[in-house]
């Protein structure tokens, strides 16, 4: 079994007008961008995506909003996207606004086979409004639904021809989750390599998640915020 | 009186004697992330951030920064010994599990009952909750570190929130450059005074009716 695709555009031909795609990613880093990219030229429309966030206007997710291409973000944080907030405030996108920790735990329990759950976070809050709560406890809870979606977008480190991923670093945030949730898994690397060449107690994310691997042929990894230590700075 | 940025330092200090040796602490974007540099020599902390990671360290030297290793603030941070990665799943899993000590965050508006309003304000550009709501219904303990009044010296301390609300009776203290308040069952008490101010001049500029602990404290100068 080989499941790596030749080229990104070939990864993402069959999203079609009207998809739910997971993106992976927390602001720019992790992000799939050769995916992305490759969605743009694809030029699917009336997408929803769930992401953590959207981007910026020059990368990821905001290119996609920026084209025309979006209808619905499911996500929890877009401060650092001009056309985000622009086309959000206008009405021209559609947002349904999750607690980071919410949205994380609607796709784990989506991919693990769970309708939904009760959680604490946001109730008595604009997000429980119209949710059923109920007490457990003598604590207040909302019943959140599992989410799934028809593509996970999703970027790793290394990978392996059977689909088997490790991330690196703070670069896994979403992706790991996600790679469990959608009925198609694209998982772009920067490393590709053999069977075998894995450590197995290493592996995060077990390539029976991952329907598709591509090896990104460019990364940008930006960085949104740098900061540094000042010489004499003592933390 | 102190200049504001004064305050933070005063706020991030006294905040950070809130926090104990051993504790893992979740600090959200601002003041709170300053409280490292305050914390006394024989408290450690661990720092968690929600994107995924515990035990990270300040910020890298010039030319050592990683893209792949960055805060929840989307800032380039280090990694420190013993520090561990994992995915926002589990990040959050122990966020609302109840394994974080504490949590320090700002707020537009806290209540005397404990709500917090962090997030958005009606009409205005809207960013997101991110995490906020996820840490302060999981933290063991949640400190809200901000200024005492708004810029038009508004009080931020209110009877009841008017903003949409981040979480609903869930803050434990409050830190200010004025003062420091726990809530309790009864509403608001006052646990410590920065000298540089009275108890008049806090309930003059607070929005809510206070008790004084009868172990009250002083702030550090």
């Amino acid at each position: 079994m080989n499941k790596t695709t030749a080229s990104a555009a070939e990864a993402v031909k069959n999203v079609p007008d009207g998809a739910t795609i997971l993106v992976g990613g927390f602001g720019v880093c992790g992000v799939p961008e050769n995916l992305l990219t490759a969605l743009r030229a694809q030029g699917a429309k009336n997408l929803t995506l769930v992401s953590n966030n959207a981007g910026l206007d020059e990368f990821g997710i905001g290119t996609l909003l920026k084209n025309g291409q979006v209808k619905k973000m499911i996500m929890s944080y877009g401060g650092e996207c001009k056309a985000f907030e622009e086309m959000a405030l206008d009405g021209r996108l559609q947002v349904e606004w999750n607690p980071q920790g919410t949205l994380a735990e609607r796709i784990r329990a989506g991919g693990a086979g769970v309708a939904g759950f009760y959680t604490p976070t946001g109730y008595g809050t604009p997000v429980a409004e119209g949710k059923e709560t109920r007490q457990f406890d003598g604590r207040w809870h909302v019943f959140e639904r599992g989410l799934r979606a028809d593509f996970a977008f999703i970027k790793a480190w290394k990978g392996d021809v059977l689909g088997n991923l490790e991330y690196r670093k703070t670069a896994r945030n979403f992706n790991q989750v996600m790679a469990t949730a959608a009925e198609t898994v694209i998982a772009e690397v920067e490393q590709l390599v053999e069977v075998g060449g894995l450590h197995p107690d290493h592996i995060h994310t077990p390539g029976i998640y991952v329907d598709h691997v591509l090896k990104g042929s460019k990364y940008l990894k930006l960085i949104e915020k740098l900061t540094v230590r000042k010489a004499a700075a003592h933390v | 009186m102190s200049e504001p940025k004064d305050a933070r330092v005063v706020i991030a200090r006294q905040a950070a004697r809130l926090l104990k040796d051993g504790d893992y602490v979740n600090l959200g974007i601002g003041i709170p992330t300053l409280i490292p540099n305050y914390l006394p020599h024989d408290v450690h902390i661990t720092l968690h951030t929600e994107n995924g990671m515990l035990g990270y360290g300040p910020y890298p030297h010039e030319g050592e920064q990683d893209p792949d290793l960055i805060n929840a603030g989307k800032e380039t941070v280090t990694e420190l010994p013993g520090c561990s990665y994992f995915g926002s799943e589990q990040s959050f899993a122990l966020v609302r599990g109840g394994h974080l000590a504490a949590t320090v965050l700002g707020a537009m508006e806290v209540s005397a009952s404990g709500d917090l309003a962090n997030w958005m304000i009606p009409g205005k550009k809207v960013k997101g909750m991110g995490g906020a709501m996820d840490m302060v219904a999981g933290a063991k303990k949640v400190i809200v570190a901000m200024e005492h009044a708004t810029k038009d010296g508004k009080p931020k301390i209110l009877p009841q929130c008017t903003l949409p609300l981040t979480g609903k009776g869930v803050v434990h203290a409050i830190v200010t450059e004025m003062a420091t308040f726990e809530i309790g069952k009864d509403g608001l008490v006052l646990t410590a005074l920065n000298p540089d101010y009275t108890q008049d001049a806090v309930r003059q500029a607070t929005g809510a009716p206070f008790t004084v602990s009868a172990a009250l404290q002083s702030y550090a100068r």
